[in-house]
């Protein structure tokens, strides 16, 4: 019904936390790995890794608000969702949100977690190799 | 098989940015994490709608299945034009820009 609002909502958040996190990184990390057949690159930011997680939810938030309007739950006159004009089914709505829509937006970022943690281990593994190859 | 057209379309996707584009000049990078969200969050979808009609809900009926598939050929499509629109805008390789204030 609406659960892409869930999403939506992070997205919003940590698009918001994307810009404060980069306007605080001035120059790439000073740390430098070597990243194989590329030679040497520098640490990933942070910044970068969180627009890993905006791609995702913005992305999927936008196919996803496309189903709702294919299923004509979503409407261009206020109040643009269909079950929000009735009581009974913006109850349902709202519980909807609260079930699909927060599993949605936490299996987004519990596999993005995934993601941190490997490329974290590979960057470690990249950089303790540094000094070997000297 | 909206989720499975998605999930089809964020795999090929995967294939052709590992192979072609490790500079991110075509930004098909855009595309993937697009397909994978949408997948991640039909998969959950999916998984509520199984645990409501348990079996049942592997057996669709024709016209939903014709009609959950064109409804992912259409979020195929959103995407790719999404895509497109990004790739025009950002103009990696200034493309765009020679087109336009290239000198008669």
């Amino acid at each position: 019904m609406a659960c892409f609002l869930v999403p939506v909502a992070e997205a919003v958040v940590t698009t918001v936390i994307t810009k404060a996190v980069k306007s605080r990184e001035t120059e790439p990390e000073a740390l430098k790995a070597d990243t194989g057949s590329f030679g040497m690159g520098s640490k990933i930011p942070f910044s970068r890794k969180l627009k890993w997680l905006n791609n995702m939810l913005w992305g999927g938030s936008a196919l996803l608000a496309f189903e709702h309007v294919w299923h004509g739950e979503i409407v261009p006159w206020f109040p643009f969702l269909t079950a929000a004009s009735d009581p009974a089914e913006a109850s349902v709505m709202i519980s909807e949100m609260a079930t699909v829509g927060v599993s949605m937006a936490a299996l987004v970022t519990a596999v993005w977690g995934v993601m941190l943690l490997v490329t974290n281990a590979m960057e470690k593994k990249a950089l303790r190799a540094q000094p070997d190859s000297n | 098989m909206t989720l499975l057209t998605t999930v089809f379309a964020a795999i090929i996707c995967t294939i052709i940015w590992y192979k072609n584009d490790p500079k991110n000049e075509m930004k098909v990078g855009i595309l993937c994490w697009m397909y994978w969200g949408a997948s991640l969050m039909w998969l959950v979808d999916a998984i509520f709608e199984y645990v409501e009609l348990h079996a049942e809900y592997f057996t669709p009926a024709p016209v939903d299945m014709l009609n959950d598939f064109c409804l992912g050929l259409s979020a195929v499509a959103l995407g790719l034009v999404i895509w497109l629109v990004i790739l025009l805008i950002k103009d990696p390789n200034g493309v765009v820009k020679a087109a336009l204030f290239k000198k008669k």
